[in-house]
């Protein structure tokens, strides 16, 4: 009998433990991210610094970007994850659903020089619901051993099939290929999104991308790109330079980024809605909004810090001693002509392209 | 203690009715819920008839041909400044903006700025604010938005929309998708079991012929890519079939094509039809062979005797007998396939995009479930159909699956 009751007690308090979110939970923090040499840049450039610091251990899960998964969570009120990685445009669509702690009046540290993080970051970065981390790039990526003769230069080379015949890769949706297509026509990047808003525009976009219809191969995962350019399944693709990066530097291939015309988009920090860590989370999230954790990562992979003053500090590559400064895309050569990605704009009509984008593919 | 001892005793029905429980359990948690959630989330969506109560009932009233009276106006300037605090006006913005495209930024705009105007005219300093306001087609999605059991997510998956008049209308040309994705997927699917079909009844003829020894050596070349991650064996087909591939390497190899013009086999239907077809074959070879294996040979035989010939004898008495076999096996091809995405996704190119990957796209990225849910309740329900149909022509109960 006694025996007996102790087993139940057992098994009692062991639901009770889950159900109340126990105590050897307390000081664990579960940060969601992309995985990859992406997870392992952040998991050396400042997790394991955070974790000597605080004591708080890190749980790292992958997930492939999306909002599926937390929405799922939220709507169950079984939230389990504190932390996620995420892009600007999933980080709108979530906040408008609710999916995200309000993170806009977070004390976030100073500069080193002691500017207030507000002066420091970025216009615009410290967001209702998240707070940007880094700068990251789609851009033109080719391989020099697929291309004989001349090597493209510009944007307008990608869709010049006379001069380079060939295959590319581009992303099987519509946001950054109405961009390029626009800025590929000629259309300063100042002007494109404005133009995107009209009809005729729209038209136009569509039209640069029919001329090179047939010769494009659409990728799907960011893996592909380097894939394709290696295999010789296209001459040049469109790509995240973070990416082509680490196939440059760490798989040493000899792929060249045209950064002419690059699209700049930053990833963000931001807490679930109603996360089980909440406190921890919040540290967390200071700590890697900070200009040295944000330097920690460009020295890994070449993502530049969202904060004037990280983009001096980056230095040499911490494996590989690559001096990094001409790989972000916030370096000064790389940086002549490109365009901001428009997250507003995209947020009104992401769902309506998609469709017209794929009803476009099908013809 | 002996009325339990007595009652374990007796055999009773209640055992295999409790062996059954978990997984009925099972399939209640991880299937059922889940799909009448779906189901019911394609239908019903409360969001913005509990943040807007008020303006919405006003709206009823109203005869939706000019701008709505400067009551509607006050009602929603407040409705949405404690919708701003509460964090509701996201979701408001949203879905009117699903049915308006454009107009997702003009509520957090509105409300943001409402906090500080004095004025009495609301109406005006709306205006003011964003013009949008002035747009009756806002007013219209506003109120349509608004409607708690909606079939605009059904209309909507099959290239409808609810037209000004009140009746229905095909959506603008460039946004037709989903019938033609339907199609595809249907067309993509039969292609795909009528391969699977001819190439597996052969294999599974074979197996079911040879030798035990043998027969186990053939099964597990079947089944160890079944083993294989599925990604693994969709990449490797990219490996095999892509320009610069082993395939294309040969053929150059051998001289049947010049280096320059290397066929396409892959980023298109070819590369599609032949990755599908590798991925599923294992599941039209198993019923067949399974079914194959438990026809007598003796039956070829008496065939034989009786004077036809090998032709006449498969034709009139062998393939009779497999029926229930390739049925079987048809019916599971053509069914997977139909909720098939990542192999076309990855290697299917332009034409490679299946109704599967709408889905995706709409519980992934845009976040609108109650689309997904309608266009998987159509999918569900074109399985039921062939499950139906199937039933009719052939009889469920002569499947056999082993």
């Amino acid at each position: 009998m006694r025996k007996n009751f102790q087993f139940r007690s057992l098994i009692g308090g062991s639901l009770l433990c889950i159900a109340a979110n126990c105590v050897w939970a307390e000081e664990t923090l579960t940060v969601v991210s992309f995985g990859g040499s992406y997870a392992k840049a952040c998991v050396d450039g400042y997790h394991k610094a955070f974790t000597e610091e605080t004591g708080i251990k890190i749980k790292l899960e992958d997930y492939n970007g999306g909002l599926a998964q937390i929405r799922a969570q939220v709507d169950a009120g079984s939230v389990h994850w504190d932390v996620v990685d995420t892009e600007s445009s999933p980080l709108l669509t979530g906040c408008d659903e609710g999916l995200f702690e309000y993170v806009g009046d977070l004390d976030l540290p100073p500069a080193p020089d002691g500017t207030p993080a507000s002066e420091d970051f970025f216009d615009g970065q410290i967001q209702d619901c998240g707070i940007g981390t880094l700068v990251f790039a789609t851009v033109i990526a080719y391989n020099p051993e697929n291309i004989d003769g001349e090597m493209p230069t510009t944007l307008q080379d990608f869709f010049d099939l006379e001069k380079f015949p060939g295959r590319r890769g581009m992303r099987r949706s519509p946001a950054s290929n109405l961009e390029f297509a626009l800025m590929g026509d000629g259309v300063p990047p100042d002007q494109v999104f404005e133009l995107l808003s009209t009809e005729e525009g729209m038209q136009r976009a569509f039209r640069k991308l029919d001329s090179i219809k047939e010769h494009v191969i659409w990728w799907e995962t960011g893996a592909q790109p380097p894939q394709m350019l290696a295999d010789g399944e296209v001459i040049m693709t469109t790509a995240w330079n973070g990416r082509i990066f680490n196939a440059q530097v760490i798989e040493e291939q000899p792929f060249k980024i045209i950064w002419d015309g690059h699209l700049r988009d930053v990833g963000a920090l931001t807490i679930v809605a109603g996360a089980p860590n909440l406190e921890n989370a919040k540290k967390f999230l200071k700590f890697a909004t900070s200009t040295r954790a944000m330097v920690g990562v460009a020295n890994h992979i070449s993502y530049a810090p969202l904060r004037h003053s990280g983009l001096p500090l980056v230095g040499k590559h911490a494996v590989t001693g690559e001096d990094m400064q001409p790989h972000m895309p916030t370096y000064p050569e790389n940086s002549k002509n490109f365009l901001w990605n428009d997250v507003e704009w995209w947020s009104e009509r992401e769902d309506e392209l998609t469709e017209r984008f794929n009803a476009w593919l099908s013809r | 203690m002996a009325s339990t001892r007595s009652q374990n005793q007796e055999p009773s029905r209640l055992v295999p009715i409790g062996l059954a429980l978990p997984l009925v359990a099972f399939v209640l948690v991880t299937f059922v819920i889940p799909l009448g959630t779906m189901v019911v989330q394609s239908a019903y969506d409360p969001q913005v008839a509990q943040a807007l109560p008020k303006t919405l009932d006003l709206l009823r009233d109203w005869n939706d041909s000019a701008l709505p009276s400067s009551d509607v106006f006050e009602t929603i300037a407040s409705e949405l400044i404690s919708s701003r605090e509460d964090r509701s006006i996201g979701k408001v913005a949203t879905r009117v903006n699903r049915i308006k495209s454009g107009s997702r930024s003009v509520f957090a705009k509105t409300a943001r700025r409402l906090e500080r105007v004095e004025d009495t005219d609301l109406k005006t300093a709306m205006i003011e604010i964003d013009d949008r306001w002035e747009d009756i087609e806002l007013w219209r999605a506003i109120r349509s938005a608004g409607q708690k059991f909606t079939a605009r997510h059904y209309l909507r998956s099959v290239d409808l929309e609810p037209a000004q008049d009140g009746g229905i209308q095909q959506v603008s040309e460039d946004q037709r998708i989903y019938n033609t994705l339907y199609f595809r997927t249907v067309y993509v699917s039969l292609a795909v079991t009528v391969l699977c079909f001819l190439i597996g009844y052969p294999i599974a003829y074979a197996i079911a012929s040879v030798s035990d020894s043998w027969a186990k050596i053939l099964l597990v070349i079947v089944l160890v890519p079944f083993w294989t991650s599925l990604l693994v064996r969709t990449t490797s087909w990219l490996v095999l079939l892509q320009n610069q591939g082993v395939v294309n390497d040969v053929l150059v190899w051998i001289g049947l094509v010049s280096d320059d013009s290397r066929l396409a086999l892959v980023h298109n239907m070819t590369g599609t039809l032949i990755a599908m077809t590798h991925v599923l074959l294992p599941f039209m070879i198993l019923p067949l062979y399974a079914v194959m294996r438990s026809i007598p040979p003796d039956y070829m035989r008496a065939a034989a005797s009786l004077g036809a010939n090998p032709i006449e004898g498969f034709v009139k008495v062998y393939f009779p007998q497999s029926l229930p076999g390739v049925s079987a096996g048809c019916l599971l091809v053509f069914i997977l396939s139909l909720g098939y995405y990542i192999t076309p996704a990855l290697v299917g190119g332009t034409k490679g995009q299946l109704i599967s990957n709408m889905i995706a796209y709409h519980i992934q990225t845009s976040l609108n479930w109650g689309l997904a849910a309608a266009i998987s309740v159509i999918l569900l329900i074109g399985v039921f159909v062939c499950y139906f149909i199937f039933d009719r022509w052939v009889g469920i109960d002569k499947l056999k699956l082993g």
